[in-house]
């Protein structure tokens, strides 16, 4: 075992290397930075001086490769530089923002699986009934229908039958909760609603697949109540897989966030990364990219190392 | 929507009918969701002939008007013609749509069976490399890549924009393509070939892609569905197509949020043509899977 997670661990380092490099240069591939937008987005004219100096200054101007060694440097000491645009550490400005969407995200994964397992075991055990074709539509509705349009939905719906529209400005949860889950449960529900078809339709497809085992149907022979077969033989098979799928998913709430956060009129990491993109702020683009990469790499090494755990097959394969 | 039952297969044996025919016998819901992409396509194409103004036409005089005989979808706020920037928007969504999926799948399946047919180093090093563009949620990626390639159009199309969106493709579908490949990497028939002394690329080509075709035919029509969603979203972000063109996603930011109250049929109405072509893509690659290779099923 011990042998197994070293090397998953080490693998990681190549893979987030590789992000590092891909990020760094292929921002740079394309000429143009932050200056330009900074300095000349209004179509104001300012000379070339005024920018070289400015490029000077912010480090621009020298060698790619100086470049990149001096942001891993950085990186190792766990200084991910300054922001080109605002010019206050990388590190403030996302911190600044972390607590709202992740917030969200735990919100919008709670709502997702407390809907998702009871649809997605309904759907498989009633299958082709008018339940699974429901479901059916319900969850390609989650995958079709996009989140930000929900959220204007959803707007649209508090406005028209309550006359109300969510509070703007973010309070902590620990300060007043109220204000802070009426501002909160909103974007939450939006990006919630394509989590849950995901998870819903991975429940539905496993426990299809586990109900055929020949356990199922040996606890069914020797007379267990059926209810216990669902719950205690079946469902808790099927929801392995379903926990990868909710975990993956997770990491890649950041992607409805980045669009849905715009709706919402959140300053959450979706609205900052975007506007960092706007602004060809490539050290803030690129602390994020980092962060959204490691995070996503860690919880896939976590998901491998729990099944390594749940089946001795991984690790000695 | 009807309860069809997914067709069991009769045992009695019937002359044999044309693909298409046996599609729509099979799998109704997908019939349902072609006829809906062939609308949307024929408004795509015929766009200038279908639509009852023209997109771009500002009219003062019937600003954030409702929805009407004259007006079906109602106008925005410079007076257009919602319904006709929807036809119009069909066009921006199916182009970009098709043509960054196409891309994005098909660099992904030859990497996927390169990947799985050379193995060894080379099969190592492309999946490390899948792996580092796996890590990125794909609407992050994409927007790496606009930041990446700034604006970039050729000819009215959004090249930059086509790129942003396919890669994140790639690695997706090469790593389903490479994993059908390598099981007809062991078949006897590519073992033949090779001792018969044919080129690398042949077998690739003539004899592995064939065998592929299938899963890449469903990953290419369910990305369609994932790239119009893209599309949407990075135009609404303001990072995808830009104004005066028609395409949904635009169509909902801007000023159809700063008239959310008062003209509510300015968000009603590109969002639900997202939502329905998006559903109809996914309905779409769902029943075609279902109908090519139950095997995949999900």
């Amino acid at each position: 075992m011990l042998r197994y997670t070293v090397h998953r661990v080490l693998l990681t380092i190549p893979t987030l290397l590789g992000v590092a490099l891909l990020v760094f240069f292929m921002l740079r591939v394309v000429p143009g930075d932050v200056v330009e937008v900074k300095l000349r987005g209004d179509g104001g004219a300012v000379s070339q001086e005024t920018i070289e100096a400015e490029r000077k200054r912010l480090g621009l101007d020298k060698p790619l490769v100086t470049q990149f060694t001096g942001w891993m440097a950085g990186m190792a000491k766990g200084d991910f530089g300054i922001s080109m645009w605002t010019e206050r550490p990388v590190m403030e400005e996302i911190g600044l923002r972390l607590e709202l969407s992740l917030q969200v995200a735990i919100m919008a994964t709670i709502i997702a699986v407390l809907i998702a397992i009871p649809l997605g075991t309904m759907a498989a055990l009633f299958r082709d009934t008018w339940i699974d074709y429901l479901t059916r539509i319900i969850t390609i509705g989650g995958l079709s229908i996009p989140s930000f349009w929900f959220g204007m939905l959803i707007m649209l719906s508090l406005l028209y039958f309550f006359n109300w529209l969510p509070p703007i400005t973010f309070t902590p949860i620990y300060e007043d909760p109220v204000a802070n889950l009426t501002q909160l449960i909103w974007p939450a529900l939006a990006v919630g609603y394509r989590y849950c078809a995901v998870v819903a339709r991975m429940i539905r497809s496993s426990l299809l697949e586990v109900l055929n085992e020949d356990y199922i149907r040996t606890a069914r022979a020797k007379g267990v109540f059926e209810k216990l077969v669902i719950t205690r033989h079946a469902l808790r098979n099927a929801l392995l897989p379903a926990i990868t799928v909710i975990g993956l998913e997770f990491t890649f709430l950041i992607g409805g966030l980045v669009v849905t956060e715009q709706v919402f009129n959140l300053n959450g990491i979706g609205q900052l990364f975007v506007q960092s993109v706007a602004r060809n702020d490539f050290t803030l683009i690129q602390g994020m990219v980092m962060l959204i990469a490691a995070f996503y790499v860690f919880v896939n090494l976590a998901v491998d190392l729990l099944y390594a755990v749940f089946d001795p097959r991984i690790r000695y394969a | 929507m009807t309860m069809v039952l997914p067709a069991q297969s009769e045992a009695a044996p019937r002359a044999p009918r044309g693909p298409i025919v046996e599609f729509c016998r099979q799998q109704p819901l997908g019939a349902v969701s072609f006829v809906i992409i062939l609308i949307m396509m024929l408004a795509g194409i015929f766009s200038p002939y279908v639509a009852p103004y023209d997109p771009l036409a500002i009219d003062f005089a019937s600003i954030l008007s409702p929805p009407s005989w004259e007006h079906w979808c109602g106008t925005d706020a410079f007076g257009r013609d919602i319904c006709s920037r929807l036809i119009y928007g069909s066009r921006t969504a199916l182009v970009i749509g098709f043509t960054s999926s196409f891309v994005g799948s098909t660099m992904g399946a030859i990497l996927g069976i390169a990947s799985a047919y050379f193995g060894g180093k080379i099969d190592n090093w492309i999946q490390r490399f899948m792996d580092i563009l796996l890590a990125f949620p794909l609407i992050v990626l994409a927007l790496v890549v606009v930041a990446a390639l700034r604006r970039f159009v050729v000819g009215g199309v959004d090249v930059n924009l086509i790129f942003a969106i396919a890669i994140p493709i790639i690695p997706r579908v090469a790593r389903v393509v490479r994993a059908a490949a390598l099981g007809i990497r062991v078949m006897p028939y590519v073992d033949a070939a090779r001792a018969a002394g044919y080129s690398n690329s042949r077998i690739i080509f003539r004899h592995m892609a064939p065998n592929v075709v299938a899963p890449y035919l469903i990953m290419l029509t369910a990305f369609i569905a994932q790239a119009i969603l893209a599309e949407a979203s990075l135009s609404f972000l303001g990072l995808g197509v830009v104004e005066p063109t028609a395409a949904w996603g635009l169509m909902l930011s801007g000023n159809a949020a700063d008239f959310f109250r008062e003209a509510p049929w300015m968000i009603l109405f590109p969002g639900a043509a997202i939502s329905l072509a998006v559903f109809a893509f996914n309905l779409f690659g769902d029943s075609l899977r279902d109908f090519l290779d139950p095997r995949f099923k999900v």
